[in-house]
Parts: C-alpha cells; structure tokens; sequence
C-alpha cells in the first residue's frame, strides 16, 4: 500500500462519521491506525497520532486516548457512547466519531485511503 | 451487638452457568459449602438467576445464601450483584434479560444451563445465551444494582478474561464499586503491588467455584453482626466496628 497523510475531514467524508465532538478539530493529520477493544491493550500498544477504531464507549476511552496522544476515536457498530464520554472528549479536545458501519469495513475504508496499522 | 467473624465465598457459579460443572446443583453447592464451614455464600450464575430460588430455599441458621448474578456490561466487564432476597434479584434478571445479546445458547459448544430445585431434580434448561454479553452500562448496571438493595463488585479485576482493568485500561473513578473481588489466582500483597489503584477499594476474594471441589478455595472473613447485605456494606465502610480480612 501507499501511505498517505489524510486529515480528518477527509475520512469523516469517506466513512461518513458522525461527528460527537471535534468539528473544528478536523484539520488533524492522520497516518496511522489502531483497532481494538481491549483498553489495556491500547494503552500498551497504540500509537501517538493513531487513529482509533473501537466498540468501547466508556469515559476511560477519552483518558487512553489522551494518555497514548491518539489523534481521533471511531465508535464503530452504531454504539452510543455513554453521555459522559462526549463530554470528557470535549474537555479533552479528542474527536470522538461513531459509524453504524462494523469496524472490518471503517478500518477497510481507512486502508484504502492509505492509513497504515505500521508505522 | 455481637460481633463475629463470618466466612463468605460470594462468588460460586451453580449449573446453570453454561461453563460450571454439571455437578453444580443449588443442594450439592451447599452442601459442599457447610462442608467447608462456610457462613455465608453467594450464587452468582452469568447474567441469570434462576437457580436463586432453589437455593435461597435451602439457606438455614447454618449457612446464609445470598441471591446474586455475574453480570456482564457491554464493555464486557464482569460485575457480581448481591441481593438478601430473591425477589430484588428476581427484578434485575428481567432487566438482564431484557438487554442480554439476543439468540440461544448452543449447548454442544458453550454447555448446558440447568434450572435444578431445591431437591435436586432437573426443572429445565434455560435457552438464553448466558455467555453473552447486556448492553448495560457499567454505571446503569451499578446504578440499578443499588436501587435494587444490593451489593456491586467488580468480578476477578486481575484477570484478563472480562475483569475491568484489562478491558477498561483502569477503574473507572466515578462507579461506586462496594468492592472488588480479586481472583484466587493471586494474594492480596500482588494484586495491589500489580494495579495499585486497587488498594482505594474494599477487597474481597472468593472461589468463583465452577466445580464442587473449588468451593471455599478462596473466602473472605466478614466481622459482622449477622449474614447480610447491609452488614456486608458496613463491614466494606469500616463502620461500627465491622470489617473484612481476606
């Protein structure tokens, strides 16, 4: 695959992500990705500037984000994340993003786009 | 006020847990329990009570049953509820089932889940998937929990299979936990040298017995006035003299 830096505009475009939080944080350049719903393991193992796909929607997801230096989350699945997670990704200044889409075709659409899982 | 030491195993699965020992029946689980010397004890089958009542019947001045069930949030964490009575644990179950991932259990791959009484005759086989997961909340489900009466503990938090620190990253600060149960697999001076934010917690430790003989492996000792909830409250505050020591 070619890498390629995308801003998340573009993939809230591509994916056509709802958008909780971060409207005026879109201009943040993406290269990388990381998926999965193990909270532990993501703070062991993401990335800064990741991009994170995931089923979790509890508060702790915003403190790992922040934590890691995560770029974005994506709530895939159509999850609603707990009203609590949107308001700390507000003070946190992470954007928080859902699809109804299952994760295999948001993190499918982001490979196409040049997003990367290696960094 | 008497004070005096209980011995509690509040984490004991019975044969309606897809994963327990068909051996597992409310009489032969308490049965065992008294063989160990245990005083209290709680059922706590996944995300179902319907053995509740068959064991609460044979709770007596020997040993305490409590009504519980190992509920699982939609993080996929595992949270143990504690009732004194079955009709408390009767309303979460409907909750429970309501939110539970819908489909039936397929008992060649998960295993079956027995609905025995209380003189260990088979009454049923209950059909839903216990071994998925409800699309609660942690803070709904420990929010009900309380309304109910009951106790919520977080299940086994060291361990990687649906205990919160590993599926949540660490415990979350604003749940009100009653307490956390650490596994058997580990002592109480690991587990908090291993996730230090544990220590801020009461802590318990019990058996999660699957098989008869894992009964009473692990217990905590209660120093309480009588075998109950509000008592168990109590003696997780420190208040009025009670305490625990696992």
């Amino acid at each position: 695959m070619q890498k390629k830096k995308r801003i998340l505009l573009d993939i809230k475009k591509t994916l056509d992500l709802n958008v909780l939080f971060g409207d005026d944080l879109l201009n943040r350049e993406i290269e990388c990705g990381y998926i999965s719903d193990v909270l532990s393991n993501v703070m062991g193992k993401a990335k800064p500037g990741d991009i994170w796909v995931t089923y979790q929607g509890h508060p702790n997801i915003v403190a790992v984000a922040i934590l890691k230096h995560l770029a974005a989350i994506i709530i895939i699945g159509g999850r609603e994340p707990e009203k609590g997670t949107i308001k700390k990704a507000e003070e946190e200044k992470i954007p928080l993003m859902t699809s109804e889409l299952p994760a295999f075709e948001i993190v499918g659409r982001l490979y196409d786009m040049g997003i990367s899982g290696l960094h | 006020m008497i004070l005096r030491f209980y011995k509690a195993d509040l984490h004991i699965h019975t044969c309606l847990s897809p994963c327990a020992d068909l051996t597992m029946s409310p009489k032969r689980v308490i049965e065992r329990a008294i063989e160990e010397k245990l005083d209290i004890i709680g059922i706590c089958d996944h995300n179902s009570a319907e053995n509740i009542l068959a064991a609460k019947k044979l709770s007596s001045d020997e040993i305490t049953v409590l009504a519980g069930m190992e509920i699982t949030s939609i993080d996929e964490v595992h949270i143990l509820s504690l009732f004194d009575d079955t009709d408390s644990i009767l309303d979460l179950q409907k909750d429970v089932y309501k939110y539970l991932t819908p489909g039936e259990n397929e008992q060649n791959v998960f295993g079956e889940q027995i609905v025995v009484n209380e003189y260990d005759e088979v009454e049923g086989y209950n059909t839903r998937l216990l071994l998925g997961a409800t699309s609660l909340t942690l803070e709904d489900l420990v929010n009900k929990i309380h309304l109910l009466g009951g106790i919520a503990i977080a299940s086994h938090v060291d361990r990687e299979n649906y205990g919160i620190i590993n599926q949540l990253g660490f415990i979350p600060e604003d749940i009100e936990f009653d307490a956390l149960e650490i596994s058997y697999r580990i002592t109480e001076e690991e587990a908090v040298r291993k996730f230090p934010q544990i220590s801020h917690y009461p802590l318990i430790t019990s058996s999660d017995a699957h098989y008869l003989d894992d009964i009473g492996r692990k217990t905590t000792s209660f120093f309480i006035e009588e075998p109950s909830v509000s008592e168990l409250k109590k003696a997780f505050n420190k208040k009025e003299g009670r305490s625990i020591r696992i």
